[in-house]
């Protein structure tokens, strides 16, 4: 029987990390189980001569094929977007392309503006403290200035513009559409301990630099030496109740597959948009039968996306390739609404760099533009170091039959039902991809590239998972109040990208973190009357 | 057929023999094909987990090269089968082609021959120039976009 603790959090990813550290000040007995374990960056892909391979294996971002004993598999058999995440300590931090923008103002009002969905019930304004104390705890490079969205003022310098930034920069600047470097979370100069980036290029699966921030190397040391513990290898399998309703604490699997129960006065889930409403619902009682703080019904409900719309072509000039990190430039040309375009909302272009040459190899031989026999060498000559391409990053609007529920048949290694996900594209944001290839390709075209591909949607390109146990004012259209806490269960609180009400058009991760700080400041203020 | 245990000689013969169809030597790029022993050997010892797709990849190609071994079949007919190979598509001749390319431009010969290091990216790194900044200057003097509530 181990001890009760004050606070329990279920996940040790980007918002775990950052509540664990914020309430850690408390001095209150804090503890977060992990499914994964510590990364060891000497292993990570870059280190070897099998770098690109590794992508298709066990640094795959799909659990499904990466298959390593702290993943759980998904059933996605029926949405056109595969689900890929991670699971260790950093959770998708470790394993994402460390891309940083926030949602905008407008995306925290999209019922008012632009009559769709639903508006959030905080705006823009409460989280900016909170945006701000994470781009410090992160450490995110950029460059103020930008019309494009609200003031800020990142620490580091931005990423340098590079061979494919200035072509991208120079195509844009002809069409007069806006540009500018993208914030990320690459050490672009010494920061808190962590190297600056040395431009291995393989960002997204695991730095071995150490430049790209994950929450392994930010937070949690931060959140340890503060006296947070971190429990590793321990898979929850549900939350339990007591006879007044409230979180007793949770039922898990410890390293060596042994059953064991950790008491809590109060639970916080930050298992992302699939784990969270995975364990939600796997938390089935008599008490609740539809799962745990699913009196609306919408756990699991929701769930978004963030569709991508890709396009790339090729150009005479060598381009940064893998020699760069994949993050450069974003444009917010066609975020905002504007109803002449078909759509509500809108969109951000990411701009890449370009790939490997093992990328490059098995992406054209998939497209038809690299021949198989003797004009094999001579095509991959003019495809390799010059791709040029971008991303419409288009937002999802929340629809209720897309949604996690738990798979009747399929089970992870501990007997736990998985998590299935059904989904399809909604046709707003369809329309929205269409309008972004459009746009994409006259971008490359004023680029000069040729050879233009389209892959829309990405097929594995779930990296957002967001909206399945959303945050409102009203217990019947939501999961939590707007400080994070379930509407049904007094001590149990949500911070990962479950809470989103919108998708917003832009990866989440500065949203997701600054969400978990705002609740734990929330959390931090009222913990004389908690539960009430 | 059980998809794990090593491919069979016959198996690992028309492995050979579908990669130098993909990726033939060339003597004006003065790169080995990607039947090279070296390649070969890299291929086989890292098949792993891709195993099973290949080997149902490799039966498909037996099937169509009526069970003779593709080295055996005169070239028009070897790339008359490499080509229905091909066409024939789906996960298993994705995953033959992908292991086959991803091993062929990790050797160090075809590496040179791109004119890249064949060494893994860390801890070397790579250097990136700076770019011109000035290019911004149109988009500094856009007013602001994004909408206030």
């Amino acid at each position: 029987m181990n001890d009760p603790v004050d606070v329990l959090i279920v996940g040790a990813g980007a918002s775990g990390a950052a509540v664990a550290w914020s309430l850690a000040e408390t001095r209150m007995h804090i503890l977060c189980l992990e499914q994964g374990g510590w990364m060891n960056p000497a292993n990570y892909p870059s280190t070897g001569r099998d770098w690109e391979a590794r992508a298709f294996g066990d640094y795959s971002p799909s659990p499904n094929i990466r298959a390593r004993p702290e993943d759980y598999p998904i059933n996605d058999d029926n949405s056109p977007i595969k689900v890929v995440n991670f699971n260790g300590v950093g959770g998708g931090t470790v394993m994402y392309t460390a891309h940083f923008p926030r949602l905008h103002p407008s995306d925290f009002r999209v019922r008012s503006l632009d009559g769709v969905a639903d508006d959030w019930p905080i705006d823009y304004d409460t989280l900016v403290p909170f945006f701000e104390e994470n781009d410090r705890m992160m450490g995110v490079s950029g460059l103020a200035g930008d019309p494009g969205v609200p003031p800020r003022n990142p620490p580091m310098p931005p990423l340098p513009l590079g061979r494919s930034g200035a072509m991208l920069a120079k195509a844009m600047n002809r069409l007069g559409w806006h540009w500018w470097p993208s914030d990320t979370t690459v050490a672009t100069v010494d920061y808190e301990g962590r190297a600056r980036c040395i431009n291995l290029g393989h960002c997204t699966p695991a730095c071995a630099q150490g430049a790209k921030a994950s929450t392994d190397i930010t937070y949690w040391p931060a959140a340890r030496r503060a006296g947070v513990e971190l429990r590793t290898h321990c898979r929850v399998r549900e939350i339990t109740t007591n006879e007044h309703g409230m979180a007793a604490g949770v039922a898990y699997y410890d390293g060596e597959g042994k059953e064991q129960f950790q008491a809590a006065h109060v639970v916080v889930l930050a298992c992302n948009g699939v784990g969270t409403p995975r364990l939600l619902l796997n938390s089935a009682s008599a008490r609740f039968p539809k799962g745990l703080a699913n009196s609306s019904g919408l756990v699991g409900k929701n769930l978004m996306f963030h569709p991508y719309a890709q396009v790339y072509g090729y150009v005479a000039e060598e381009t940064d390739s893998n020699r760069a990190p994949p993050t450069c430039l974003w444009s917010k040309e066609f975020y905002e609404t504007d109803r002449s375009r078909g759509f509500a909302r809108g969109y951000t272009f990411q701009f890449g760099r370009g790939v490997g040459p093992v990328a490059e190899a098995v992406a054209s031989e998939a497209k038809g533009l690299l021949p198989w026999g003797a004009g094999h060498h001579a095509a991959f000559r003019r495809l390799n170091g010059h791709r040029l391409g971008l991303s419409a990053i288009c937002e999802d609007l929340p629809e209720e039959h897309n949604r996690v529920t738990l798979d009747p048949v399929l089970k992870d290694s501990h007997g736990i039902p998985a998590p299935r996900i059904d989904y399809r594209i909604g046709e707003n944001t369809a329309r929205m991809m269409e309008h972004g290839i459009a746009r994409a390709k006259e971008i490359l075209a004023a680029a000069e590239a040729t050879d233009i591909c389209v892959n829309s949607p990405i097929l594995y390109g779930g990296w957002h998972l967001l909206g399945t146990a959303r945050m409102g004012a009203d217990p019947a259209r939501s999961v939590v109040n707007e400080w994070g806490r379930s509407h049904d269960v007094k001590n149990l609180f949500i911070v990962d990208g479950s809470l989103f009400v919108t998708s917003g058009g832009v990866n989440p991760t500065s949203t997701i973190q600054a969400l978990a700080l705002y609740i734990a400041d929330q959390m931090k203020q009222r913990l004389a009357n908690l539960f009430d | 057929m059980c998809a794990h245990g090593p491919l069979t000689p016959a198996q690992r013969d028309d492995l050979r023999a579908i990669a130098g169809v993909i990726i033939p030597a060339s003597a004006e790029f003065d790169v080995p094909g990607a039947d090279d022993p070296a390649i070969q050997a890299d291929i086989v010892a890292t098949l792993g987990r891709d195993t099973g797709p290949v080997r149902e990849a490799l039966d498909e190609l037996a099937r169509l090269a009526g069970r003779r071994p593709l080295a055996s079949l005169d070239p028009a007919w070897r790339e008359a089968v490499a080509l229905e190979l091909r066409a024939t598509g789906g996960t298993a001749v994705a995953t033959l082609t992908r292991v086959v390319l991803q091993c062929y431009y990790r050797d160090d010969r075809v590496v040179r021959s791109l004119g890249l290091e064949p060494r893994p990216p860390y801890p070397k790194g790579h250097e990136l120039e700076e770019g011109d900044w000035s290019l911004l200057d149109p988009v500094r003097a856009r007013p602001p976009m994004w909408r206030r509530p």
